[in-house]
């Protein structure tokens, strides 16, 4: 027992020394992730908070057919430029991005207007691009309120009340408070949280198997009178302390940065106190000896660092498969689910950040299956440190 | 004292090694004397408890290293093939790393890491880290450390591996040291020259199997030959025969 305690003292501190155990641990992903988090955030309330202010570009085809309709375009707010387009010429005019959105008004729409026929109107749009989608929803509203319009003013000069029109009085209550609101933005959170907690453990993991056999220093430390799995255990433990600090920075990063981020103007809010930052370590932590050891695990089979490093690439990406799924198929938590590792500890961060806490069965559940997991894998890992093709 | 007994170890089809036998006693430096791909290092590794054999044994002052590695492991110091050491320690702190997993109280690893470096001529590059060392200050650190224990057996496989004349001399020189100390010194070479200086007993293997064992003196007599060299020679074309 005393070996892992040595082992452990000499891996944290010699990776202390390691520029780059210590970049990717203390620096980069405890800040990158929070930065990145941030710009995304502020462009997304810069973009939906400007763009119900701003004026709505609008290309029009022969407006001279329509000039009531233009009219009430440009009265709502429409930015109207006249083109000459029409046909395939407009179709490729949107395609390319020349204009976002383009109105053909047809040779017939005044014959069918004044004859009370639907009068026809080419709207072309790009539902492809997100940044053009809200403006072009707005001005289908506007053509909805305008056709209403005209409507109501056929019904009256035929002597009919136009009430008569309304056959439903729809009241579209939303129930989301401002934290449930964040929900793409929560999920986000966790996952970043999560991949940089791994993340601060990676190269210790590399370092403890691969490079020490490519160093040539494994052999020497196999001659000692000191069990193998006690020296696999100190490693992991090592580990296991820099994605500890890792997720400890990483989750402080997260608490200051969203104190400054105008999420309130979005009609959002997340809960991150010290109280709950705290809470948010602790939920995570179960996950730590689980990583930890399935990236020792699969950097004890490689041959040479290179390797190693290539592999975790991809090991980074398992623990945060689930969360990808639960994003995609919007999985609510489950009993059942909170046996899952990764998946149970994106619900509680969730759950936390929504302030609507989880049974404590599920907070059970979640940690002591993780802790299960992890127990196991650290055994393999003390099992494969037997295997004699360890020397390479 | 090491014995070798019978040790067998396969590598899928390959045979490293194929029933090697000898002993090595207290207060004699043993030669283990083979071209490339003898076997040399495999025996060596079983000897140290790296590699389980398939079959045969290997006691360490009595104590088997197949049915009590941890044990025999203890009597043992070892300074394995290229020296590795740990690049962003320094050499004091490799020493003592090692003397702590070796079980020394702090106070007494500190002490005997301090008289290694003094006894080694390390005092001059003991703190620094060991990223920059040079192949012979590597070779003396990983030297140190397997002897912070006092082990009362040293394995070094192909110790001299890369150093200058000066740095051989010195090694030389510690290891006739502890032979006057009473201690059991096993070292594996293919350098003819540095086996005829320094061995009291030499072990020639060839192909996984022991071609001859004794004192140089005895080995040229068998083999009725005027140097070592001519010996080596000889077993290893008969063994290969």
């Amino acid at each position: 027992m005393r070996a892992i305690l040595i082992v452990f003292l000499k891996e944290f501190r010699e990776n202390l020394r390691e520029r780059r155990t210590l970049y990717t641990a203390l620096i980069l992903g405890p800040l990158l992730g929070p930065a990145l988090f941030a710009g995304l955030l502020a462009l997304q309330l810069h973009k939906g908070v400007a763009s119900s202010d701003r004026a709505l570009p609008v290309a029009v085809a022969h407006g001279e057919r329509a000039p009531n309709l233009i009219a009430y375009l440009t009265e709502a707010g429409a930015q109207l430029t006249a083109t000459e387009l029409s046909g395939d010429d407009a179709r490729r005019a949107v395609q390319r991005h020349r204009y976002e959105r383009l109105l053909v008004v047809p040779e017939q729409y005044a014959t069918s207007l004044a004859a009370g026929a639907p009068a026809p109107l080419q709207l072309y749009t790009d539902a492809s691009d997100p940044g053009a989608a809200g403006d072009s929803e707005r001005l289908r509203a506007l053509l909805a309120q305008y056709s209403a319009r005209v409507a109501r003013l056929r019904v009256v000069a035929r002597g009919i009340d136009p009430l008569l029109l309304n056959t439903l009085a729809v009241q579209d209550i939303d129930v989301s408070t401002p934290v449930t609101r964040s929900v793409l933005l929560l999920g986000t959170l966790s996952y970043l949280m999560l991949l940089t907690m791994l993340m601060g453990g990676v190269y210790l993991a590399i370092d403890a198997t691969a490079g020490e056999r490519e160093r040539g220093s494994l052999e020497p430390l196999l001659t000692l009178p000191v069990r193998r799995a006690h020296l696999i255990f100190g490693k992991i433990l090592a580990a296991c302390a820099y994605m500890l600090l890792s997720l400890i920075l990483t989750v402080t990063a997260f608490a200051i940065l969203l104190r400054f981020t105008g999420l309130e103007r979005l009609g959002m809010s997340i809960n991150l106190g010290p109280a709950v930052a705290a809470l948010l370590v602790l939920y995570c932590l179960p996950l730590v000896p689980l990583g930890a050891a399935l990236m020792t695990i699969v950097a004890a089979y490689t041959r040479t660092y290179r390797e190693a490093q290539s592999y975790l690439g991809l090991v980074l990406l398992v623990p945060t498969l689930p969360l990808v799924f639960a994003g995609v198929l919007g999985l609510r938590p489950t009993l059942a689910l909170m046996a899952i590792p990764s998946l149970s500890q994106h619900f509680l961060i969730t759950s936390l950040l929504r302030d609507e806490p989880l049974p404590l069965s599920f907070v059970a559940l979640a940690c002591g299956a993780t802790l299960a997991c992890g127990a196991l894998l650290v055994g393999i890992a003390g099992r494969l440190y037997r295997r004699e093709a360890l020397l390479g | 004292m090491i014995e070798a007994q019978a040790l067998c170890k396969r590598f899928g089809a390959i045979a490293a090694v194929q029933g090697v036998s000898f002993h090595a006693a207290d207060g004699r430096i043993t030669g283990l004397l083979g071209p490339n791909g003898a076997g040399k290092s495999t025996t060596l590794r079983l000897l140290y408890t790296v590699l389980r054999p398939d079959a045969g044994d290997a006691l360490i002052d009595g104590v088997s290293a197949v049915a009590a590695p941890l044990e025999a492991a203890r009597r043992l110091g070892v300074l394995t093939h290229g020296a590795g050491i740990y690049p962003n320690l320094s050499a004091r702190e490799n020493i003592l790393y090692f003397a702590a997993l070796q079980g020394l109280p702090a106070a007494a690893a500190r002490a005997r890491t301090a008289e290694l470096l003094r006894l080694l001529e390390m005092e001059e590059f003991a703190d620094r880290r060991a990223k920059g060392f040079s192949q012979g200050q590597r070779v003396k650190t990983a030297l140190a450390r397997s002897l912070v224990h006092r082990p009362q057996n040293l394995i070094l496989d192909e110790p001299t591996n890369g150093l200058d004349v000066m740095a051989v001399r010195s090694l030389r020189e510690l290891l006739q040291r502890l032979r006057g100390e009473g201690h059991c010194v096993l070292f594996s070479s293919h350098v003819m020259a540095e086996v005829a200086v320094l061995c009291d007993e030499v072990v020639v293997i060839g192909s996984g199997r022991v071609l001859s064992h004794g004192t140089p003196e005895e080995i040229r007599t068998r083999t009725g030959t005027a140097a070592l060299e001519e010996a080596f020679v000889a077993l290893i074309a008969r063994g290969q025969g």
